[in-house]
């Protein structure tokens, strides 16, 4: 067995055991099904969801408004980077702020975004696309700067165009911050819409879950949670596996 | 000191002086005159900091001259860089993205060259370049000495009539710098092309060259220029030649004093 297989195996078997021993301990009692309820009756009430057509529409919500946030978040983010970096100056002025942003509680301006744009689900994508943009246009800069003075030179002796250099040189090099960026990008746009609804909505699955949670439906509840967890790690890991392919091949670890 | 003593000139810079602006200019190259003769393998030594990749740059059209005239094939280069040109950097410029093949094919599918023809050419680079067990493997794959041959094949297959390399050898150990350098020998006989080679190994600069240029410390001009007369059909078993040590001590002598100089010292 490689170690590389023999670590994926041990995570296997530590998520298996760890969900197993919470489905013991709550078929035994130990854990209150007031508390939580099984991972098996978790699974079975989300079979249960997905097949009477119950998810579609709160999921189609969420997943709508991840995208939309997520789309925005790249582009802006990307093409902000992107003019940052040309910008030394403006840089210098915006590095406090962008250092700092995160320490910021955004969902705050719920009200002002309400005022903004109605009421509608453009605030929650607005506060996703305030979540995400600035980690993809920090990865934006991490990328551009990395690019070696040398590929500059590589694309002047083959009478690249602008546009060819950045097409055929500056993005590819870049891309490995890039796709880190898309990252980062797709979870802060889920966990900013998620809490969003959350909190602040009447639809989605975490008004889905607030819902259920104030009504006791406790089943419901779980079932919706370990949706967003299914979808979150499984987007994530996706994304994980594909930027580990490029790594590879760029002889990076 | 001009080198304008050779026969028809491949390359040619006149009076060329590069100063690099700023709150204290710093004042790197020049003025320098130098003619390249076609088909000629040329290399230049110099001390740490006294404009030998500038001059190269300048040579290619990378970097603008602040003054005096640069021509390749008798036409004056201005902004880019020529057709005609092939460049090879000291560090590694191969794109970690693509395979050997597809870093050897770059220039050419940017050239428009069809495809049957770049299939043709790739393979001779590659083949010629010793990389055929590697063509679809990544950079990342390979080792520094045939990362640097990844390159040198990219030049290559477009058949380039001037090839600037700025010390190519410089990340690999001595065993394998000899044999790049027999390489580069062969590729410089079966091509025919001119060389301009920038290196800080005196022994390589002798090895290799017809005739090597001496810098001086910063601002760089010529202050000697050391014809070796070796037969073209030549490779690094000529480091036993006795006149091998005579033109390595030359250029040393010449050397010396101003690698001295750049470090602040006196000569002795």
């Amino acid at each position: 067995m490689t170690r590389a297989r023999g670590i994926i195996w041990t995570r296997v078997a530590l998520i298996v055991g760890a969900v197993g021993l919470i489905e013991l301990l709550c078929r035994l009692g130990v854990i209150k099904p007031l508390t939580m309820i099984a991972p098996s009756q978790m699974a079975f009430e989300l079979a249960h969801m997905i097949a009477s057509g119950e998810l579609t529409a709160p999921a189609a919500y969420t997943f709508t408004e991840v995208g939309t946030a997520f789309a925005v978040s790249v582009v802006a983010g990307g093409a902000l980077g992107a003019l940052v970096h040309a910008q030394p100056r403006l840089r210098r002025a915006l590095d406090p702020l962008l250092v700092s942003w995160y320490a910021v509680p955004f969902f705050v301006f719920y009200p002002l975004l309400v005022a903004l744009f109605g009421l509608n689900a453009l605030p929650l994508i607005a506060i996703g696309v305030i979540f995400a943009a600035p980690a993809m246009m920090l990865s934006t800069l991490a990328g551009l700067d990395r690019v070696p003075r040398v590929m500059r030179k590589v694309a002047r002796v083959h009478r690249l165009s602008r546009v060819q250099e950045v097409r055929l040189i500056t993005l590819p090099s870049a891309a490995p911050h890039l796709f880190t960026g898309l990252k980062l990008a797709f979870a802060y746009s889920f966990i900013g819409i998620i809490a969003g609804e959350f909190i602040l909505s009447g639809g989605g699955l975490g008004y889905g879950i607030a819902y259920a949670y104030e009504s006791f439906e406790n089943r419901r509840m779980y079932a919706l949670m370990l949706f967003v967890l299914l979808i979150a790690t499984g987007v994530n890991g996706a994304l994980h596996m594909w930027d580990g392919r490029l790594a590879r091949r760029r002889g990076r670890t | 000191m001009s080198t304008g003593d050779r026969q028809v000139a491949h390359a040619t810079l006149r009076g060329v002086t590069r100063v690099y602006p700023g709150v204290t200019p710093v004042h790197a190259l020049g003025p320098l005159d130098l003619d390249l003769a076609r088909g000629e393998f040329f290399s230049v030594v110099g001390p740490s900091g006294c404009g030998k990749s500038t001059l190269l740059d300048v040579l290619a059209g990378l970097n603008p001259p602040t003054a005096g005239r640069v021509s390749f094939e008798g036409k004056p280069i201005v902004g880019e860089v020529p057709d005609g040109i092939g460049v090879v950097f000291q560090e590694d410029a191969s794109l970690p993205w693509l395979t050997v093949r597809d870093n050897v094919a770059f220039g050419l599918r940017r050239a428009g060259t069809e495809s049957a023809e770049i299939a043709r050419r790739v393979a001779y680079a590659i083949g010629f370049m010793g990389l055929d067990d590697f063509a679809g493997a990544y950079p990342a794959q390979l080792s520094g000495g045939m990362r640097q041959r990844v390159c040198i094949a990219r030049t290559l297959v477009l058949q380039p009539r001037l090839i600037l390399l700025d010390e190519p050898f410089g990340a690999l150990d001595q065993q394998t710098r000899l044999l790049m350098g027999d390489e580069l020998l062969r590729l410089w006989r079966e091509t025919g092309s001119t060389v301009l080679l920038i290196t800080h190994a005196l022994d390589e600069a002798a090895l290799l060259s017809d005739r090597v240029g001496v810098m001086s410390a910063r601002p760089g001009r010529f202050i000697d220029l050391v014809s070796t007369g070796w037969a073209r059909d030549r490779d690094s078993r000529i480091a036993s030649d006795p006149s091998f040590g005579a033109i390595t001590a030359r250029l040393w002598a010449a050397l010396r004093p101003e690698s001295m100089k750049a470090m602040g010292r006196q000569a002795l």
